[in-house]
């Protein structure tokens, strides 16, 4: 793992002892025909240069809704940003212009998504796609543009770039497809890369080849990435920090090694024993009981009480805050010490 | 819920044999005179037999063929050529009424829980639905309480029989898709990746679900997955498919612990590990390249063409499923030898 020194630009440098992205305290909510649901409770989470921050969740968990509105993505209406703040280089995003964050979007923090054959347009060579960003954000010409696709098309590993400028993505395999993604994301070199269950569609021999690719492109061009998934075997593998989200909010937060080590809140603890493993087999898996929470709906007190074997009365009462259990590591959890210590047993 | 009647014929014995199947989708060019020109090879050449009570896993990457040969196990695709027989009768041959009463034998539980159950259909007409096609399964006056019953078994509260499924989570939806595999008490049910569209929590409390019903009713699973882990957990035996072929197959310890086949040994490998601790492990195998297209599968060994150890032969022979001198199990290898 290399920390690097972030190099300041003179136009947005990083404050003395800022984060360079950092997401305070978001409240976003989806109103519907149906009513209002609460998808982002209060979401705090930073990002340093060079380092990977995975974020973890269930499907409703609102872990990729927070990456959509650190892109300025998120689709108003049905969804309102409530309250917070997204400071990037110190600065919020949320108080910017459109054209303001036109300029952060894809030059400094880039996107890549689950499923590249929609997020590709299929009526269009490859090559042109990744050059287009050149061309309409670079100003390059399209000789240099397409240069430039082949390099990026290289850099991704893109076996033959130089012939395959003209394909389809059609004509590429899932694994070369989710390729041609990376290389339109990193066009504009940007500084934040945030890759959305990348590998979620792809076989298990092809998802080992693109998290060393998004590993080795992190490493060699000094980005730092956050990895939203619900995999714990995909964070295990590259992540330096997790936050664990329920419900809309980070539950728990800490480094990889002792996270998995020792959980500290109850859901993560749940979600670690129910991966089924080789010393259990022929006995039942551990579960967690119930279901996640109707967003409409979130139960009182701490949202997870109703599914979790912690619980007591305060915990129906009473939303949990952070509780800091040293090395930067926080769980929303009443019992937090009581938790970590059950499961570093 | 009574056990079925087959509970009391002998655990391992073969209940569904498979023989040298094989399922090729014709390709074709030109509009009037419409030629041949090519075949995809979903399936080609698969033999297994399946014992009562066990559960085989089926495991391999997306164009394998596992779900083709689902499909073709539940006659939703005629074979190109080969045999299958459960319990002794021939699977393909059966027409009109003798293939109504296989299919009473064997079900499907299917992946998506969003897009199997049909959206204006009640959970009890869903459920109930099979008994229509064979009615004396439950008599006219017993299907609601049958449907109750079974809605018990899942785990689902029986008064909720008249609800829609959008009412239902995905893992509940999941549970709807078994009652309704469950109810003509099958001996065999084809899971395909039952629980690759669910969260892991919910994931757990499915396979416990499938687990226990195997227990009571003694039923036998075609388990096909990719999740190399969920496998390992409720499989007895494994089989590793590859470009239409079974290149390895074993007990769930032959598999997982003494696998001689490069393929397998690279899945094992690539399969992501939940512990941080064994990320630097640099045993690592990265396969390179994509799996090639069944419609032009590599000559010999199908897998030679991303292998390290291929040789000459390798593209000259077939290898043959066969027991081989590394281990006991059947691998598909000229070059079959235990990862050092």
């Amino acid at each position: 793992m290399t920390h690097s020194v972030v190099q300041p630009t003179p136009a947005s440098p990083t404050p003395e002892g800022g984060h360079l992205l950092e997401v305070r305290d978001l409240h976003v909510e989806f109103r519907t025909g149906e009513g209002v649901a609460k998808v982002i409770n209060g979401v705090s989470y930073h990002l340093d240069a060079g380092e990977t921050l995975a974020v973890l969740g269930e499907s409703g968990s609102g872990k990729s809704v927070t990456a959509q509105a650190i892109m300025g993505i998120l689709d108003t209406p049905p969804a309102v940003i409530r309250s917070g703040e997204i400071r990037y280089r110190g600065r919020d995003l949320l108080s910017q212009s459109e054209e303001e964050r036109r300029q952060v979007r894809g030059k400094e923090i880039a996107m890549i998504f689950q499923d590249a054959l929609s997020a590709l347009n299929p009526t269009f060579p490859v090559g042109w796609q990744i050059g287009e960003t050149l061309r309409q954000r670079a100003g390059m010409s399209r000789g240099d543009a397409r240069r430039r696709a082949v390099e990026l098309m290289d850099l991704v590993k893109i076996p033959a770039a130089a012939k395959r400028l003209g394909d389809y993505p059609h004509q590429f395999s899932g694994g070369m497809r989710q390729r041609v993604m990376i290389a339109m994301a990193l066009a504009m070199d940007p500084k934040v890369l945030i890759a959305d269950e990348p590998t979620t569609a792809l076989d298990v021999t092809v998802q080992a080849q693109i998290m060393d690719l998004l590993a080795d492109l992190r490493r060699d061009l000094d980005m730092a990435m956050i990895l939203i998934t619900h995999d714990l075997g995909v964070v295990a593998g590259v992540a330096d920090r997790i936050a664990v989200m329920y419900a809309g909010r980070i539950v728990e937060h800490a480094d990889v090694r002792s996270l998995y080590r020792a959980p500290a809140h109850p859901y993560t603890k749940g979600l670690l024993e129910s991966i089924p493993r080789m010393d259990q087999r022929g006995q039942k898996l551990s579960t967690i009981r119930g279901l996640p929470p109707n967003l409409m709906r979130i139960p009182s007190g701490c949202p997870f009480h109703p599914r979790c074997p912690y619980a007591q009365q305060v915990c129906v009462d009473v939303v949990p805050h952070d509780l800091v259990l040293g090395d930067g590591r926080t769980s929303a959890c009443h019992f937090a010490q009581e938790v970590r210590d059950d499961s570093a047993r | 819920m009574t056990a079925p009647a087959s509970a009391a014929k002998v655990r391992g014995e073969t209940v569904l044999k498979v023989e040298n199947l094989v399922k090729h989708f014709p390709i074709s060019r030109g509009v009037v005179f419409q030629r041949q020109i090519g075949a995809v090879k979903a399936v080609d050449g698969v033999s297994f037999e399946l014992r009562r009570g066990e559960t085989l896993g089926i495991v391999g990457e997306s164009g394998c063929g596992k779900s083709t040969l689902a499909r073709l196990l539940m006659r939703l695709e005629a074979p190109t050529s080969g045999r299958a027989t459960l319990e002794g009768r021939d699977l393909f041959k059966a027409s009109g009424g003798e293939l109504r009463r296989l299919r009473r034998n064997m079900q499907m539980v299917l992946q998506d829980p969003y897009t199997s159950l049909n959206p204006r259909m009640t959970v009890g007409d869903i459920i109930g639905e099979p008994f229509e096609i064979h009615p004396d399964a439950a008599p006219k006056g017993s299907r609601q309480r049958r449907v109750q019953e079974l809605l018990d078994v899942v785990g689902l509260n029986p008064e909720h029989i008249n609800r829609y499924p959008h009412q239902f989570s995905g893992g509940q939806r999941q549970r709807i898709g078994i009652a309704r595999a469950l109810a003509l008490k099958p001996e065999v049910i084809v899971c395909d990746e039952p629980v690759s569209a669910l969260d892991v929590s919910i994931q757990a409390q499915v396979i416990n679900l499938l687990e226990e019903l195997q227990d009571e009713l003694g039923l036998s699973y075609i388990f096909i997955a990719h999740d190399l882990s969920v496998v390992r957990h409720i499989a007895d035996r494994v089989a590793v498919m590859y470009l239409g072929r079974i290149i390895e197959i074993g007990t769930e310890d032959e598999i997982y612990e003494r696998a001689t086949h490069p393929y397998t040994q690279a899945l094992l490998s690539a399969a992501p590990v939940p512990d941080p601790e064994l990320r630097d492990d640099r045993s690592m195998i990265r396969l390179v390249g994509d799996v090639p297209s069944p419609a032009d599968p590599p000559s010999g060994c199908h897998f030679r063409t991303r292998c390290w150890k291929a040789q000459e032969v390798c593209a000259r022979e077939d290898p043959q499923l066969v027991p081989r001198a590394a281990d006991p199990h059947p691998s598909a290898c000229h070059f079959a030898e235990l990862r050092g």
